[in-house]
């Protein structure tokens, strides 16, 4: 069985406990922290395994390479404290267990990755992507499976993955293009912090926009237009990919607004909260994420996440904030929308 | 039978006769016979009772299953995966039908004189081209588009007047084209509708010969129906041509300007074509070019673009009639309708459409109040 | 054409009566399980007057009646046991009048769901009536006939609750208004102040008489409506969380069900909630109040709501439910069929438990919809299986376990709705003699010659 490599020396002498200190949603300072680390890490209960509302963002606020989440969420299921209510989980353990109904594009070496997101099987196309597809994947046997530890269930993903990285192996990709950074975080961090193989190289796709945008620079029109960036839990698990956000928005004229709740500052869209939590917590998470939006005066709110988008996208709409994928602000600015 | 292992999976809920809103049937069939077995869902248990002789063909299942207008209301409002093949399995229970030789008599003289001469009216090919005396079109020698007409177009009274109408409008707005006059074959796609199968494919691969030695690369339709069969049937036999009926050219040249217009105030619902709307999906074509016409109010009947209703001459019924007459036929119905919005011109953009309303403008008495205009002669009418 | 149809010809027209074999063979049977047997004529009549010659002569030659909506009970209701005459009401299907500050309708007996729906929506957007999720071909008297549920039913009991007036054509041949228009120009009532006469013909499946008008109540139409789902693995306690619910009196329907496919549903019960509001701000806080009613559930880890996704909702929120009909299709057999008692929402559980048995039992595929009727008064729990009409051993098979269902729904304490011709046996052998007396007292004197309907709710010695 794999296990997470995590290292609680490294917590002991932590002069920070950045990843409860910076908590959004839990209330540590440094002392707290380390000590609930340390007891987390030796067995013991803590305060953190009853509250922690799954935000992933200790994964970005630990600088020393440990993985607080992670542990977090080990511990939650050795001792059987739920985050989601089980129907819930059980759901999403349902409805992306395998039944061979995934759908491949014409696979080369290098192939665009969408995860079990339906969204990007329309949104994936023009100049943006024509020198990849229809090199494409998609279904839930190429699904990283990672958003079980949402729901203290590492088990899943430890099950599954090991196959989905042999199916992506069966198809001889060398390089993957993940239009999720769930996805690519899982293959990218954390398949490697619980000592899994990854026979190919993932790409994250903001850099894939990136370089394509650069190629493709003599169409690119300036948008000119302020938006706010609605950070997904999941960038947490690759936050070294973060930047490309400024870089991109930087490449097509615009300008994202210096709100409160960016970077590491970002707030949960609230659909896993409302899931796990009920009305109150996602409901004013969203609130006072939407009124900085509003604040900064965005007139887009761009997602990175297709279901933060399904969760926040009519919420923003409502504050005449016009909500936007980066794939079409990005087809935007090359004048294909 | 095609399509046998599908005709058991029919509910029968009836969502196929409805027009999407539920403001009214929409079946044309069903909105005038009225029994339960003339709307798809009837024939479609009728036709399996049949394949499983529980049911003999007589003269009444005939007329059920050629009294579809394949007019595609069924297949837009079907709720099952099926859908896309309710006209399909009708057809193809014709076609079984037209090869037993038990079919409707005029179902059959019309295949029949398809056969014989061409064409439905058993008029000698000769006359083919007479629509087009006195207009200076030429014939077809490598001009960038064929204009075909067809056979209602070419020999029926009220289709020659529109397919006059709209060649001297295209001509006026600078498309290069030419006609096959005499030359021209039957498109076939009524002939495949009523179930010949392989007389279609006989005069699809004719035509597709001619085109070929012709070097036609692009044609202009004037009838939404021989659009249908080149666009989405003869590509099967091999058609290489690039397909567009005559207002999907207009619409584009309203705006760049060869036409220039003067304000012509007047109120005009449309009335969209079968073959051009549910079947093609072109909605905004004939709309577009109404709407750029100074003056003109375009209003919408209660049953439009992909809910509009048939007027009944689809499927071969403009020329069998068999579900023509009486004061609940769907080109009465639909006139009426047309009437209740106060417009005083119904445009239409079909030979065969402008022919059944008009007919059943007459019947209802209604020629003071509601006039039936093709397209393009209200186009032409509004010229500068 | 024999003599019956000559005198039918003559009364509605040749063109809209049948003895054909076509005819004959589409009206002998409906989309459900129940026996075929042909009538020996159909007609399509177009007004009252010809319904009460039809029935003239129906009463003088002692032939059956048959009065047919869309045929959609699926109990073989409409199916003519005895030949005789259907009558497919469709033809009348005017909209007469529409009261908007009295909030009421008068249709014509043949008229649709789906065009009552229309008509409001077009001409009176502040206004709605209860809309059961059959096919929206679905006639609304045929509805009420049946007691048949809706939309609002949550809020004000079966659609048959909903009325307000009768126009009925008797035995006889003669017509009749039951309650306020009884003697009023206005409909308002069905019954109430005066004897409430209205139940000698609901529930009866036109065995007392044929309804020709009908007046319907209608119901504010809020500017939005919205749905959420909440769902949760404790069969047990889908009782507690309706009951939690009901008590906020903000939802407007609730539709629990259960499914294993798709894989979105396995496992898992589903609550269904609908809520509307004029304004954003009235929505948010029904959502609010709805949600903070299930708190408990959700902090025992019993039950969440799921993310709805938004391509899911227009599915959810259609009017009807078109995904109901295609329900039918998903084994690729055009063939579904559900039997729905009328059971107390305790019984959740165990109607719940009876379907999994019987699925599996029966090697069929199923789906578990309960209706709530009223604030947690009953629900109808329908036990769906869907079939493939080509397969007749599997046919069977279905029909063996909706007999379960019926037997396990009356020890359960429920009452059959729609019921088959079995089922109607199997409730009158049960019911109190007396009660028994008094319903043939009431079919022996509406219907001495036993021409309406025959075979449908006949007490046998």
């Amino acid at each position: 069985m794999y296990s997470l490599k995590f290292d609680v020396d490294v917590c002991k002498n932590c002069p920070t406990g950045a990843c409860l200190v910076n908590c959004q949603y839990l209330n540590a300072d440094q002392e707290t922290a380390v000590r609930e680390m340390v007891n987390m890490a030796e067995g013991k209960d803590s305060f953190v395994l009853q509250e922690c509302v799954t935000c992933y963002a200790c994964e970005e606020y630990c600088k020393r390479g440990n993985h607080p989440f992670y542990l977090i969420t080990e511990k939650r299921e050795e001792k059987g404290i739920l985050t989601a209510p089980r129907a819930i989980t059980t759901q999403w353990i349902n409805l992306c267990e395998p039944q061979g109904k995934y759908r491949l594009g014409e696979v080369k070496e290098k192939a665009l990755s969408f995860g079990f997101m339906p969204e990007f099987l329309r949104w994936a196309k023009g100049k943006l992507f024509e020198d990849v597809m229809p090199s494409f994947i998609f279904g839930q046997e190429f699904f990283c499976n990672v958003v079980y530890i949402h729901f203290a269930e590492t088990a899943t993903f430890k099950k599954r993955l090991p196959g989905v990285i042999e199916n992506f192996e069966k198809l001889g990709v060398q390089e993957v293009v993940f239009l999720h950074d769930e996805c690519y975080g899982a293959f990218a961090h954390l398949a490697p912090a619980y000592g899994m193989e990854v026979p190919f190289k993932p790409i994250h796709y903001y850099e894939y926009l990136y370089n394509r945008l650069n190629e493709l620079k003599d169409l690119i029109q300036p948008l000119n237009i302020r938006v706010a960036y609605q950070r997904p839990c999941s960038a947490r698990l690759c936050a070294d990919k973060h930047h490309f956000v400024a870089d991109i928005m930087d490449l097509i004229g615009v300008e994202l607004v210096q709100r409160e709740y960016q970077d590491q500052n970002a707030l949960c869209c609230g659909g896993i909260f409302s899931m796990c939590f009920g009305y109150d917590l996602a409901h004013e998470v969203q609130e006072r994420n939407i009124e900085d939006m509003k604040t900064h005066q965005a007139q887009y709110c761009v997602f990175n996440c297709p279901a933060c988008q399904n969760t926040l996208g009519s919420m923003v709409a409502k504050a005449g904030i016009k909500p936007i994928h980066m794939i079409h602000l990005c087809r935007m600015a090359i004048g294909e929308m | 039978m095609k399509y046998a292992d599908i005709v058991h999976r029919c509910f029968r809920c009836g969502y196929c006769k409805f027009t999407g809103d539920y403001t009214d049937f929409n079946c044309p069939a069903y909105r005038k016979f009225r029994f339960e077995t003339y709307s798809p869902g009837g024939r479609m248990w009728l036709i399996r009772a049949w394949l499983k002789d529980e049911i003999q063909n007589s003269d009444r299942f005939q007329e059920i299953l050629f009294s579809c207008a394949t007019c595609a209301n069924c297949v837009e409002h079907c709720v099952f995966t099926f859908s896309e093949d309710l006209v399909n399995i009708f057809m193809a229970a014709r076609e079984e039908m037209v090869n037993s030789g038990m079919i409707p008599p005029p179902v059959r003289d019309y295949l029949k004189n398809i056969t014989v001469n061409g064409n439905p009216y058993k008029l000698p090919a000769a006359e083919r081209g007479k629509w087009v005396e006195g207009l200076g079109l030429e014939p077809y020698r490598g001009q960038e588009y064929l204009f075909y007409v067809g056979c209602v177009g070419s020999y029926d009274e009220r289709a020659q007047k529109m397919a006059r109408s709209v060649a001297g409008l295209l001509t006026k707005a600078g498309v290069s084209m030419g006609i096959l006059g005499e030359k021209e074959a039957c498109d076939g796609n009524e002939v495949r509708a009523l179930g010949e199968a392989g007389l279609f494919e006989y005069l699809a691969r004719q035509n597709i010969d001619q085109f070929k030695a012709l070097q036609v690369k692009k044609i202009i339709t004037l009838d939404p129906h021989a659009f249908n069969a080149f666009k989405n049937d003869y590509p099967d036999f091999g058609a290489d041509v690039e397909v567009y009926h005559y207002t999907q050219i207009l619409a584009p040249l309203m705006a760049s300007g060869p036409l220039s217009l003067k304000s012509c105030e007047q109120k005009v619902t449309f009335h969209d074509p079968c073959y051009l709307g549910r079947h093609n999906k072109e909605y905004d074509a004939p709309r577009t070019i109404l709407k750029a016409v100074p003056g003109l109010e375009l209003v919408e009947m209660e049953r439009y673009g992909e809910n509009a209703f048939c007027c009944g001459g689809g499927g071969g019924n403009f020329f069998t009639d068999i579900l023509g007459g009486g004061e609940d036929s769907p080109a009465r119905l639909r006139v009426r309708e047309a009437l209740d919005t106060g417009a005083e011109t119904l445009a239409v953009a079909c030979p065969q459409c402008a022919k059944m309303l008009e007919d059943a403008v007459k019947s209802e008495e209604l020629e003071e109040r509601l006039r039936v205009r093709d397209i393009s002669e209200i186009i032409t009418a509004c010229m500068a | 054409m024999t003599d019956i149809a000559q005198a039918l010809a003559r009364i509605v027209g040749d063109a809209y009566v049948s003895n054909r074999p076509e005819e004959a063979y589409f009206y002998a049977r409906d989309p459900g399980l129940m026996p075929s047997h042909p009538p020996d004529y159909v007609v399509v009549p177009k007004s009252v007057e010809e319904i009460q010659d039809i029935v003239r002569l129906a009463h003088q030659e002692k032939i059956p009646i048959v009065p047919m909506g869309a045929g959609l009970a699926l109990t073989g209701l409409v199916i003519p046991l005895k030949g005789g005459i259907v009558m497919d009401m469709k033809r009348m299907n005017r909209i007469l009048e529409v009261n908007e500050k009295g909030r009421y309708a008068v249709v014509e007996g043949g008229t649709s769901q789906g065009l009552l729906r229309s008509h409001l929506e077009k001409h009176f957007p502040r206004l709605r009536h209860s809309i059961p999720d059959s096919p929206a071909t679905a006639t609304i008297a045929a509805n009420v006939m049946i007691h048949g549920q809706g939309r609002l039913t949550q809020q004000y009991g079966f659609n048959s609750d909903m009325i307000c007036g009768l126009e009925v054509v008797l035995a006889s041949g003669e017509v009749c208004r039951i309650g306020s228009p009884a003697l009023s120009s206005d409909w308002f009532s069905k019954g109430a102040p005066m004897p409430d006469l209205s139940g000698l013909f609901l529930g009866w499946f036109g065995a007392t008489g044929i309804i020709t008008k009908i007046g319907v109540k209608l119901y504010p139409r809020k500017k939005m409506r919205d749905v959420e789902i909440f769902i949760t693995d404790r069969q047990d306690l889908v009782p507690d969380m309706v009951y939690e619910l009901t008590h906020t009196e903000m939802v407007e329907d609730i539709n629990v069900f259960a499914q294993p496919k798709p894989m979105i549903f396995k496992d898992n019960h589903h609550i269904t909630l609908f809520f509307t509001g004029d304004t954003e701000e009235e929505l948010e806080f029904k959502r609010k109040m709805i949600w903070h009613s299930l708190d408990r559930f959700i902090k025992a880890k019993d039950g969440g709501f799921m993310g709805v996704p938004p391509v899911m909702k227009p599915t959810l929120l259609d009017m009807p439910q078109r995904s109901v009909s295609r329900f039918a299709d998903v084994k690729k057999g055009g063939g579904f069929e559900y039997s729905g008692p009328i059971i107390m929402v305790d019984k959740y559980p165990d109607c719940a438990q009876k379907i999994l048995e019987l699925a599996e039992k029966y090697d069929l595929g199923y789906s578990g919809m309960a209706r709530i009727i009223g604030r947690s008064h009953a629900m109808m729990y329908g036990f769906a299986f869907t079939f493939n009409r080509a397969d007749e051993e599997m046919m069977e098979r279905t029909r063996k376990a909706l007999h379960e269902v019926s037997e396990f729904a009356l020890e359960t304490g429920g009452v059959f709705w729609k019921a088959t011709v079995d089922e109607q046996k199997m409730a009158m052998d049960k019911m109190d003699p007396t009660t028994l007396g008094l319903m043939k007292m009431i079919k022996a004197n509406m219907d001495p010659r036993g021409i309406m309907n025959p075979g449908n709710w006949e007490v046998d010695e």
